[in-house]
């Protein structure tokens, strides 16, 4: 494919991260004191990257822009053997880098203009923009990042933002424990990063991801990289499984809930929990290419797929609708992952792109219902469709999008995944995550998809139809919510005509790797068999959701009507992971530890403690000593003498005039003597 | 000229007034035996000026100096012996011994 340099447009790109950074510490420093207290310089440095995006973007269109720059900071490691690693800041401007910075931009535009009418009277209103441009900014930092190190930093400052905004309202512990455990699980999953870069950056002697990749392109099987690169690729996929919250690491995402809904949103559905996807990208040539660690993918396909199977199901019983949307998301990262273990590059990008714009539209939509309702829960709502017909149409916009129905986006991502699985069953071996492992894996994603309608169906008709069974009067959001609802409604119908295979393939040639070669990774014509299996389940999902909890509408008390022995139980305490995790780990490490550390204060800490209690006991004694033998003897004496001479000098002051003459004629004489002898 | 005697006078008077200033207890002839030295002096300051032949004369010019200075000096000295004497009833130097610890 032609390539250009991008000129100003991709040497001026480090701007991207550079203004919401700046926003944000701006925003912490001067925001209380700025017009609208902080959201303007955020909502602005997002309108920015929102713009900048849009125009590389549409520069990229016209010609691949494969740009890398680079600021040196400072050489690592060169006392030893080898060459020094190079620290480097850069930017990356190409496909990849460009798609995210237009997900970015322009989700992140509308939640923030989202956000100002949610948050509004919130006690920690500048504080909330500030931590939310951190996390824009972290995220384009990552984003953007051409080597791992700088992506390890952008990555760890959305997980801190990450944690400063699920612990937004910390006064309830629940709240913070799950700011807690979103950052915990994270940095178990982050040592598999670290473990991941250090053997990429020791084979290859380079952080930056065009040295790797050329290692990796140059197709040398006896090279460090090929070596190592199975282990290096499952602990690089465990960092990602924390980031996109795979199956078993999944836990912290629907604790995230906690946070305030714009957070959920833009956070927690459309960009930080698709990082994980965005790294399986950004490497993915070293996970494509035959001898490196295309070995993983079946390990890969395998959690994608429990993944976006196993917490499908369980959105079918939560009763808060951020957790199912939560869920949902999780399903959806599933499918994502999976993509990228069959090989499927720009169709797991291509569903992270269209799922951005449509799980933002039905988070922001639950949003626009909690601030009417103020109750997260679908028991406490019910016919808000005539109360708030915007947010209605909008969030029916996102579920047919969801549970993809022809037109929306969804759709046409979910079918390309699908085809990219199949076409991993015909092309590749079980060890890449084709062949048997792949039919497998495309009946549990079609089973997926039946289960996804299925509960976005059950999700609108609770909240939508049916009585209202909440307190008060609800009443539509205002404008400044319902706008952003629309403008995502609309990218959620439209985002997936960009990539229809065979017709329009620009998401393709958007993303195509610029730098190395990919290899196979995309069906070129769509696949109507595969495509009509997949609406098919969906359909069967919205048809079975409407007769259990639509059409019935006096009882839609729904737990009751399939509280399925054995499986219910199992749904509703979430497999008991979160169980397994506190009694299986925490607990029995938490326990020991503490103990430990206990016996260790009591006894190591107390006995230094205590040591140097009595050793400094002991030097003060020998120094009260020293000063009151040595330092006062001394002064004692040297007075004594002053005091003695004295006594015997006062001897001769007699007070008699007559003597002290007669001493002065004597001393005379004795003189006048002495000069006249000497 | 022989200066012989003018010195040998000077020593005797400088001798009964060292010997005035020792002996004697009355404050008032110690301040006059004071008065003698200072005579003592003036001779032997007038005769080596004769002897030396200086052209501005200063033995006799501090001779004169000396007077002067004697003068006041005895105004103050019986000053204070006679302001000791109304303080104390006494003028015997043995018994202004107040310095003495």
């Amino acid at each position: 494919m032609h390539t250009v340099d991008g000129g100003a447009l991709a040497r001026w790109a480090w701007l991207i991260p550079v203004v919401p950074m700046v926003a944000a510490f701006a925003i912490v420093l001067f925001g209380k004191r700025s017009p609208w207290k902080g959201w303007g310089m955020a909502w602005l440095s997002m309108a920015f990257v929102a713009v900048y995006g849009i125009a590389l973007f549409i520069a990229n269109l016209n010609e691949g822009i494969a740009y890398q720059g680079a600021v040196s900071i400072g050489d690592i490691g060169a006392a030893g053997s080898g060459p020094p690693f190079t620290l480097e800041w850069g930017w990356m401007v190409d496909g990849l880098s460009i798609m995210m910075y237009l997900v970015v931009g322009i989700v992140g535009f509308l939640v923030f203009t989202y956000a100002k009418g949610y948050m509004e009277g919130d006690i920690r209103y500048t504080w909330f923009f500030g931590s939310f441009a951190l996390f824009g900014g972290g995220m384009l930092v990552l984003v953007s990042a051409p080597n791992l190190i700088q992506l390890i930093v952008g990555w760890e400052l959305v997980g801190v933002a990450s944690y400063l905004l699920i612990g937004h309202y910390w006064e309830e512990h629940e709240n913070s424990s799950a700011a807690i455990k979103a950052f915990l699980v994270n940095k178990v999953a982050d040592v598999g990063l670290f473990v991941g870069a250090i053997i990429i950056a020791l084979s290859v002697g380079s952080f930056r991801f065009t040295d790797i990749m050329a290692v990796v392109s140059g197709g040398d099987l006896a090279s460090p990289l090929a070596h190592y690169s199975f282990w290096a690729g499952v602990a690089i996929f465990i960092g990602a499984m924390g980031k996109s919250a795979q199956f078993p690491l999944h836990v912290w995402l629907p604790d995230a809930m906690a946070g305030p809904t714009p957070v959920s949103a833009l956070m927690h559905a459309a960009t930080m929990v698709t990082a994980g996807v965005y790294l399986l990208g950004r490497l993915f040539p070293f996970y494509n290419t035959p001898g490196f660690a295309d070995d993983v993918r079946w390990i890969i396909i395998i959690i994608g797929t429990l993944t976006l199977f196993l917490t499908g199901l369980m959105a079918l019983v939560a009763d808060d609708i951020k957790k199912v949307l939560a869920y949902s998301t999780l399903s959806q990262l599933g499918y994502m992952v999976t993509a990228m273990g069959a090989g499927a590059y720009t169709a797991g990008l291509f569903h992270l792109f269209t799922h951005a714009f449509f799980k933002s539209l039905l988070f922001l939509g639950a949003g626009s219902m909690i601030h009417a309702v103020h109750s997260n829960n679908m028991s406490d709502m019910g016919g808000l469709r005539k109360y708030m017909p915007k947010t209605f149409w909008t969030f029916v916009i996102g579920s047919l999008a969801l549970s993809a129905v022809v037109p929306f986006a969804g759709f046409w991502s979910k079918d390309e995944i699908l085809a990219g699985i199949q076409h991993a069953g015909n092309n590749f071996t079980t060890a890449q995550g084709g062949a048997a492992l792949a039919n497998y894996v495309l009946v549990v994603s079609i089973l997926g998809a039946f289960v996804t309608a299925f509960y976005m169906m059950r999700a609108v008709s609770l909240s939508f139809f049916g009585e209202y069974k909440g307190h008060g009067h609800p009443h539509e959001s205002p404008n400044v919510m319902t706008y952003p609802l629309i403008a995502l409604a609309f990218f959620s119908t439209v985002a997936g005509l960009i990539n229809i295979p065979g017709i329009t393939e620009w998401f393709t040639q958007t993303v195509e790797p610029r730098f190395f070669p990919a290899g196979d990774f995309h069906p070129t014509a769509i696949n109507f068999g595969l495509a009509g299996i997949g609406t098919l389940a969906a359909l069967a999902g919205i048809v079975i959701g409407y007769y259990l909890w639509y059409a019935d509408k006096e009882t839609q008390q729904e737990r009751d009507r399939f509280r399925i022995p054995v499986l219910y139980p199992l749904l509703e305490h979430k497999y008991y992971i979160d169980d397994f995790y506190m009694g299986g780990i925490v607990r029995p490490i938490r326990g020991p530890v503490a103990r430990a550390v206990d016996w260790f204060n009591g006894y190591v800490i107390d006995l230094v403690v205590n040591g140097a209690g009595y050793v400094a006991t002991r030097v003060a004694r020998l120094v009260y000593w020293f000063d009151q033998r040595g330092v006062d003897g001394a002064f004692n004496a040297s007075a004594a003498a002053a005091g003695g001479s004295g006594g015997m000098l006062r001897l001769l002051q007699t007070g008699r005039i007559q003597q002290y003459v007669f001493l002065i004629v004597a001393g005379v004489v004795v003189l006048v003597a002495g000069f006249i002898v000497f | 000229m022989i200066i012989n005697q003018f010195l040998l006078l000077g020593a005797v008077l400088f001798s009964i007034g060292v010997y005035g200033v020792l002996a004697r207890r009355n404050a008032v002839l110690v301040l006059l035996s004071v008065e003698l030295m200072l005579a003592a002096v003036n001779i032997n300051l007038v005769t080596f000026d004769r002897v030396i032949q200086d052209t501005l004369a200063g033995g006799q010019v501090f001779a004169l100096f000396v007077i002067a200075v004697a003068a006041a000096e005895v105004g103050i000295g019986l000053a204070i012996v006679l302001l000791i004497y109304r303080n104390r009833r006494t003028a015997n130097v043995d018994e202004l011994d107040l310095m003495k610890l």
